[in-house]
């Protein structure tokens, strides 16, 4: 088992019910109370230790006779190599993410162990099952990429809230108390580029003897005043929106307020929530309340106060943490002060730490549900029952009178490129493009391999690892800063480089095609990769983007950012199912299916496509 | 809405599960009194799953002592003869479902399902009832109805790999939304009673054979005085005649009721585990949703069959009704 959260405290219970005899359980995670409503194995005072261990501690107490095996570590530490995996008989995923799941999915492809995949958000969830030559393996298809913004919408242009999070959390938050150094879009306007960048980083440093409370008022009025100002100017950007209204930090506080938020401060600085968070020194004690914009303002300058008074320490390192209290009131009251510049209704901290934090939305039923699913198909695979895999589909709103959905599973993707030979292409300047951003932007971004090996016929470019001498390291720290065609055995058109991930075992091919001219806004990359599976991104066409943050969904087939308004399109590309004979009906319904999670469309009733039939329905249908 | 505002504590435990149906859905489940009768695996899922999301109270009713059967496929209890030596199973899963949160508030009461009065019953928001007759189904369905405020009714049951749940929510009105509105609905439940008594012939031919094979072995049950869950194998004839004198006597061709299906649900009379977990989460769904009146509810029976895979809901009502 690899996850010990919501799925896992459901599934390892299960499984142990079920007569399972001899479980490993994986889990880097450690509790936290916002698990305790639905992992039902912890308990308060488990808050910090092991998910794996505290998971297996107390199914034993139920059924003390089997053998459970835990791990406090990452699936993707080196240790959990082939070898381990070709221990198991089955692999079953209770996983958080997209990065992980492909992880496992290519250990278990090439140890060849069945893998039974699952994913819960709110009341939808999936099970699949990926049987290494007999089903699709959990790369064949597209995977909904996390939710990104283009940036002159995030810097210029917020017209929903969730813009005003960004905002505040990638761009604001990280300028002021993240790496400096980092590049920061935080004063690109869609006109020009009139500020010298020079000038751009001097307004967010403190200056030495600058009190903290000056400071932030010049960091108030800098981003919520005078940028506004300067967007304001640019008249083409408002022919067709409404007017941003800057605000400044004395249009909001009064001189009033802002003594009396310092002697709140003084009074309370022996409270120990006070130095954590601005809420607790203000007095505030509701997060589903939606502050006022002076009480948003109050909130921004008191956050700003205590990173410097008690975190000055951090300030340089931090990055936005949804568990880190502080930060998401700094989040929520810099992106409500936006949001009420832009006309955009506010919302409560409760709320806007979901946004910013991309908090999956989780229930124990819908868990336990799934986790019962997977159960199931786990003893079809220890069965080899292959006729009887399904992948199953547990739906909101009944689908055919139907809340548990099985489909038949879908047979490998020829032309996938984890669990097929196919070759990948790639179109790139090889006169211009490094080794280095191959390696980042395909290899490792594209491609999710961890310890590659770059060759091109017998010859080494790159690799990495703890046993290399030093030569070796230098020889390819120094390939990395060559462009391809200059490299000791010249990547050219025509090329063929083998790309391969040790750990994964995971090998594939490449075809360098030379392309000189690329498109700036269209391939931001500067390169093209093909017969790659896309995902697909809900996103309008834009020169460059900005995401929320890492997804961290519990689920492969609704978007992290379930907005009723903002539908992804997926091009479903054509499927056959394992058997030969085309059963139009199921595979309209599974495609139906799959489009349906993905889009949540609601069903309407519509009775034209039945899976319908007794028990061996499926059989029936084939020999037909 | 109510009034009152969650707490902190309330908010941080909860918080996953507010972004699903919201603060207010939460204070009205704090607020709900949940009685569960028949301590079996099934239950347990639900019974975990309401304390998960956190019911106001829950109660639970079961008498029998604690065997090695008994605690086949249920997880609240553990498996030392030490601890529930002597118990019942209604006191050995309220310790434990005390422990998976605070905030609920489980007890035990002691007494067979047929001798509890209206009064009783009034002491509760959602009444769910498993291993039971037909008649303590029928007469705890009524008790239910005959009080002036609506109690949720449920009847739950597993029989080797398949499940059926039956709901009554009386006349329900609730709130659902679509696309950015919230619409108001409102649905007419029959009871049990009138529900099984719907002629077989009035169904759409393609109801789930599971309706008609459950319909079966409880009337089996009842006319040989049998326990629930004490028809077996050895039973199959008898129970294959009274398939064969119902199908008859309903006019409907014996296939509705398939041999191989009625087989399978006496021969194994375990809970199957992860049938269990899938027919307590459902359950355990609907019970939110009847709470907080959110959402579209099932109407009025669900069935799962692990054989098929299918999670199907079936609307087994007199379509004259009401009419």
């Amino acid at each position: 088992m690899v996850g010990a959260g919501g799925i896992g405290c459901e599934l390892l219970k299960t499984l142990a019910l079920s007569g399972f005899q001899d479980i490993h359980i994986i889990d880097m995670d450690t509790i936290e109370v916002s698990n305790l409503n639905r992992q039902f194995l912890f308990r308060q005072s488990h808050v910090g230790q092991s998910k794996a261990k505290v998971a297996r501690d107390a199914v034993l107490k139920f059924r003390p006779h089997i053998n459970i095996k835990s791990y406090h570590a990452n699936v993707k530490d080196p240790d959990f190599n082939v070898e381990f995996f070709k221990q198991f008989n089955v692999v079953l995923n209770g996983l958080d993410n997209l990065d992980a799941r492909r992880h496992v999915n290519r250990l278990c492809l090439a140890a060849d162990v069945p893998l039974v995949e699952s994913g819960t958000t709110g009341f939808l969830g999936q099970v699949t099952v990926h049987v290494k030559g007999r089903t699709e393996c959990y790369e064949c298809q597209p995977k909904p990429a996390p939710k990104t913004y283009p940036v002159c919408t995030i810097t210029s242009t917020p017209s929903k809230f969730v813009h005003c999070i960004v905002w505040a959390k990638d761009l604001l938050f990280t300028k002021l108390f993240g790496d400096k150094n980092q590049e920061n879009d935080l004063n690109i306007r869609s006109s020009d580029g009139a500020s010298s960048s020079e000038n751009v980083v001097d307004v967010f440093e403190r200056k030495e003897d600058e009190d903290v409370e000056q400071y932030g008022r010049r960091i108030f009025d800098h981003v919520f005043g005078y940028n506004i100002e300067l967007a304001l100017s640019n008249e083409e950007t408002w022919k067709n929106r409404n007017r941003p209204k800057p605000i400044y930090s004395k249009d909001v506080l009064s001189d009033e307020l802002a003594h009396q938020n310092g002697s709140v401060n003084k009074n309370l600085a022996t409270d120990d929530g006070s130095l954590v968070s601005a809420m607790a020194s203000l007095g505030m004690k509701n997060p589903q309340d939606i502050w006022s914009l002076s009480e948003n303002s109050r909130i921004f300058f008191e956050t700003l106060r205590l990173f410097f008074t008690n975190r000055g320490k951090e300030i340089g390192n931090l990055s936005f943490d949804k568990d880190d209290q502080l930060a998401v009131e700094f989040v929520t009251a810099a992106a409500n002060i936006r949001a009420a510049s832009f006309g955009i209704p506010l919302h409560s901290l409760f709320e806007a730490k979901g946004i910013a934090g991309n908090i999956v939305h989780a229930v124990a039923t819908t868990n336990a549900i799934i986790a019962g699913l997977i159960v199931i198909e786990a003893i079809k695979v220890l069965k080899s029952d292959i006729k009887s895999y399904r992948m199953t589909y547990c739906l909101e709103h009944p689908s055919r009178k139907m809340l548990l959905m099985p489909v038949e599973p879908f047979e490998p993707n020829k032309s996938c490129y984890v669990c097929s030979e196919t070759p990948l292409s790639l179109e790139i300047n090889t006169h211009h493009s490094k080794l280095k951003d191959f390696v980042e932007k395909i290899v490792k971004a594209k491609l999710g391999m961890n310890f590659p090996i770059i060759m091109q016929g017998s010859a080494l470019l790159y690799e990495v690892g703890d046993d290399l001498d030093e030569d070796m390291v230098a020889n390819y720290a120094a390939n990395l800063e060559k462009v391809l065609a200059e490299l000791p055995s010249p990547v050219t058109s025509g090329t063929v480089l083998t790309v391969e991930d040790l750990q994964q075992e995971f090998t594939c091919n490449i075809n360098i095609k030379h392309r000189k001219e690329f498109d700036e806004e269209k391939e931001p990359d500067g390169m093209l990769l093909s017969g790659w599976t896309q995902p697909p991104s809900a996103l309008e066409k834009e020169d460059k983007s900005i995401s929320n943050g890492a997804s961290t969904s519990d689920t492969p087939i609704a978007a992290t950012e379930a907005e009723k308004d903002e539908i992804g399109i997926v091009s479903a590309a054509k499927k056959r199912r394992l058997s030969d004979i085309v059963d139009s009906e199921l595979s309209n319904a599974a495609d139906e299916a799959r489009n349906r999670n993905q889009l949540q469309v609601i069903d309407d009733e519509d009775d034209l496509v039945m899976l319908e039939g007794n028990s061996d329905g499926y059989k029936k249908k084939r020999l037909q | 809405m109510d009034g009152e505002e969650l707490t902190e504590q309330e908010t941080a435990l909860y918080d996953r599960q507010i972004r699903v149906w919201g603060a207010d859905a939460q204070r009205r489940l704090s607020k709900a009194h949940v009685l569960v009768y028949g301590m079996k695996g099934t239950v347990a899922e639900f019974c975990k799953n309401i304390v998960l999301a956190g019911v106001g109270s829950l109660t639970l009713v079961d008498d029998r002592v604690a065997t090695e059967e008994a605690l086949s496929s249920n997880f609240l209890i553990p498996l030392d003869e030490n601890v529930y030596n002597g118990k019942t199973l209604a006191e050995l899963c309220c310790d434990s479902l005390k422990d998976f949160n605070p905030m609920v508030r489980v007890s035990v009461e002691k007494g067979d399902l047929l001798s509890f009065g209206v009064d009783f019953f009034n002491k509760f928001d959602v009444v769910v009832v498993s291993c039971c007759s037909l008649a303590a189904k029928k007469m705890a369905n009524d008790r239910c109805r005959k009080l002036s405020k609506r109690v949720a009714f449920y009847t739950v049951d597993c029989r080797d790999s398949c499940g059926e749940i039956f709901v009554d929510l009386q006349d329900y009105r609730y709130s659902k939304k679509k696309l950015e509105e919230t619409i108001e609905c409102q649905l007419q439940y029959p009871s049990f009673e009138e529900a099984v008594s719907v002629p077989w012939r009035a169904l759409p031919r393609k109801t789930s054979k599971l309706y008609f094979a459950m319909r079966v072995i409880e009337n089996y049950e009842e006319a040989e005085g049998r326990n629930p869950g004490e028809v077996l194998i050895a039973d199959l004839p008898g129970v294959l005649k009274l398939k064969k004198e119902l199908c008859t006597a309903q006019s409907v061709n014996e296939s509705h009721v398939p041999d191989n299906l009625l087989e399978r649900l006496i021969t194994n009379t375990t809970e199957f585990p992860p049938v269990c977990a899938i027919i307590g989460g459902i359950l355990g769904q609907e019970v939110i949703k009847a709470i907080s009146g959110k959402g579209d509810p099932l109407k009025n029976f669900f069935f799962f069959d692990a054989l098929d895979g299918k999670g199907i809901i079936e609307d087994i009502s007199d379509p004259n009704a009401g009419k």
